[in-house]
């Protein structure tokens, strides 16, 4: 995949003042992913700070409730800052710092990427500002203060829908405006080239483990990887390692919000089309002209219009399959795995869990499914209590 | 001579951007014929976005409001048809690629030609992804304009070489919007622009006192202007025409 290029998907599609950004940042990922001593120090943290590898834990009790295959779950909550952004961020601001920028800045949805690219500069003593939609500041308030607390300054995005999209286009805004002494640490397999690429390379670990897990514990690959997907990078790095074995069906679920039938989704790949936006050539939610759509998921990691270009061309070639799941059901998995496993997803990891309770039953016992617990529930445990009409407030 | 050819023939260009639709499409209409009786070079008309990211609060806000009236791709094209029955003042349209691509993007571009548009701005299509566009705009005849930023560096060699019309220079680091200071690169961008390919440079981004039109233009071959004019528009809403028609003597004054 040169140029960028995922078949017709990725590209560059940015304003000109940021093109040599991107272009320094695409000579400088080529150099530091063949070099021993950045890959020394990005290992090192990564076990010694982040906590990996993470567990891939054999969920017997929901295996034996749904009486079908095997169900492991790669425990990607249990990284320090509680999901998978954290191996992305420690890469990307590694990188950074390498390159002689002093200051990073980051979009945030539900404000897992945020925590961890703010913990990242708290680490390696970069400044550090955050672009958060003002509507996910008010859903994941306690994350905002996280990110204070880290030394972050969190912008409150109030253009547009307040929401991730809104916050992608200000960071850019922002780094059109200060480009030389700052890194944009992109959250997701998305925007311009080299982001998709970069973050995939150091999300793919998490494929990585598991195959090796996996073969450890059961002496064969899984039959099924399920991950949700908002922009997509849990899901394409689960995936990455497996995309040459074709065996392994390879399913990302995508929020349904208040379902298909409803204009409260953000379910790209079922109701989006093929567009240029964020820096990318993609499927996104947009109107016959083009213009973006509001979109909506009670999950604001995945409330998001469009989708990695890596993920377009999976989907293309049929490598990979992508399946939309509605609120409710995201709200019941996030219920089911509380009480059957005693963990606590987060509630986009919930949209995974559920998909793999639709699909565990109809399969053989000795067939295995590995759901991305992407990340913990904790943030989101007020805003389960709304949904269920508990007047809990943070 | 063709329009395009025009913009730069009667001294220093001024170039005013103003969004198609903003308050609505029949005051749009009007702004341009009051804008080519007061002598302006050329309009730059944009087509609306919902998330233009090479926009500052100023244009966003516009193309919100225009995007609020109901202003469709479709409706635009057949209000350039309506001008030019009664007026040929060059025009270009700026928008993002999303919404050309998204109509199909030769459709898109013979539509503007049929309806009579001269160029082709889209900030968010790069020199290495001008495929996407340019060889529609050379099969429909119009120009693709390329921009250069403080930031380009040696690409300006690149595109320059490939530019057409005339080079969009954007003034300083980051979005559209009014500025107190810009900085003095554009002088710098344009020497080497010019030394690649004899084209016009036309200044724009942050320009809105006739002080800084003057300067911009005395090391350019012209200057754009948007935020100001938008900002007025905001201000005025219907009324409009008249506050947005003094301030654009007081620019072409400035520079003429």
């Amino acid at each position: 995949m040169s140029n960028g290029r995922f078949g017709i998907y990725g590209g560059r599609y940015i304003p000109e003042t940021l093109m040599n950004a991107v272009i320094e940042l695409e000579a400088a990922y080529n150099h530091y992913k063949n070099d021993e001593e950045f890959n020394r120090e990005l290992q090192e943290l990564l076990i010694n700070y982040a906590g990996r590898p993470s567990r891939l834990y054999y969920a017997k009790n929901m295996t034996e409730d749904l009486k079908g295959a095997k169900i492991y779950l790669k425990r990607e909550d249990l990284n320090h800052t509680g999901s998978h952004k954290i191996n992305n961020v420690l890469g990307q601001v590694l990188l950074a710092k390498k390159m002689g920028k002093t200051r990073v800045i980051a979009e945030t949805g539900a404000g897992q990427h945020g925590v961890a690219t703010a913990t990242a500069a708290a680490l390696l003593g970069l400044e550090c500002e955050i672009f958060m939609g003002k509507e996910d500041t008010e859903r994941q308030a306690l994350n905002v203060f996280r990110m204070r607390l880290l030394g972050a300054k969190v912008h409150a995005v109030t253009t547009g829908t307040q929401t991730l999209k809104d916050a992608v286009n200000e960071a850019l805004r922002e780094w059109t405006s200060r480009v030389e002494d700052t890194h944009y640490v992109i959250g997701s397999v998305m925007g311009p080239h080299p982001f998709p690429e970069i973050v995939r390379d150091f999300q793919s670990i998490i494929g990585k483990e598991v195959k090796e897990q996996i073969l450890k514990a059961e002496g064969k690959l899984p039959d099924v990887i399920i991950a949700c997907v908002g922009g997509g990078s849990n899901a394409m790095g689960i995936f990455y390692d497996f995309i040459d074995n074709p065996e392994v069906k390879l399913i990302g679920c995508e929020a349904a919000g208040e379902g298909l039938d409803t204009d409260r989704h953000a379910a790209t790949m079922a109701k989006g089309k093929i567009g240029i936006f964020h820096g990318m050539k993609s499927y996104f939610c947009q109107d016959e002209y083009g213009q973006i759509a509001p979109v909506y998921s009670i999950s604001a990691g995945l409330d998001y219009p469009g989708i990695g270009p890596e993920h377009a061309y999976l989907k293309d070639i049929e490598r990979a399959q992508y399946v939309a799941i509605t609120d409710r059901e995201a709200v019941e998995a996030f219920e089911y795995l509380s009480i059957t496993e005693g963990i606590i997803p987060a509630i986009e990891s919930a949209h995974a869990v559920a998909y793999a309770m639709k699909l565990a039953p109809k399969m053989k016992k000795d067939e295995i499914i590995v759901v991305n617990l992407s990340g913990r529930g904790d943030k989101d445990v007020a805003a389960i209590a709304r949904y269920k009409g508990e007047n809990i407030y943070e | 001579m063709n329009r395009i050819n025009r913009v730069f023939s009667n001294g220093k260009a001024f170039i005013p951007f103003i969004t198609a639709g903003d308050p609505n499409l029949e005051i749009t209409k009007q702004l341009v014929y009051e804008l080519a009786n007061l002598g302006v070079d050329m309009i730059e008309l944009g087509i609306p976005f919902s998330d233009p990211v090479a926009e500052g609060p100023v244009i966003q806000a516009a193309d919100n409001r225009a995007l609020l009236a109901g202003t469709t791709t479709d409706q635009i094209f057949d209000m350039v048809k309506e001008i030019r029955k009664a007026c040929d003042v060059p025009l270009a349209f700026m928008t993002y690629i999303n919404p050309v691509f998204s109509y199909g993007t030769e459709h898109f571009i013979k539509n503007s030609k049929e309806a009579g548009i001269d160029a082709l701005i889209i900030p968010d299509l790069p020199f290495e992804e001008r495929e996407e566009a340019k060889p529609y705009c050379n099969k429909y005849e119009i120009a693709f304009i390329s921009m250069i930023a403080p930031t380009s560096g040696e690409r300006i060699k690149n595109i320059a070489g490939q530019a057409e019309g005339f080079i969009y220079c954007v003034s300083s680091l980051g979005v559209t919007g009014i500025r107190d200071k810009i900085g003095m690169d554009a002088a710098d961008m344009i020497k080497s622009a010019k030394a690649v390919k004899d084209i016009p440079c036309a200044v724009g981004f942050g320009i809105s006192t006739p002080e800084q039109a003057r300067a911009m233009a005395e090391i350019s071959d012209g200057i754009i202007v948007g935020s100001a004019i938008v900002k007025i528009i905001e201000r005025y809403g219907k009324d409009c025409i008249k506050p947005v028609s003094e301030y654009v003597k007081t620019m072409l004054q400035a520079i003429k």
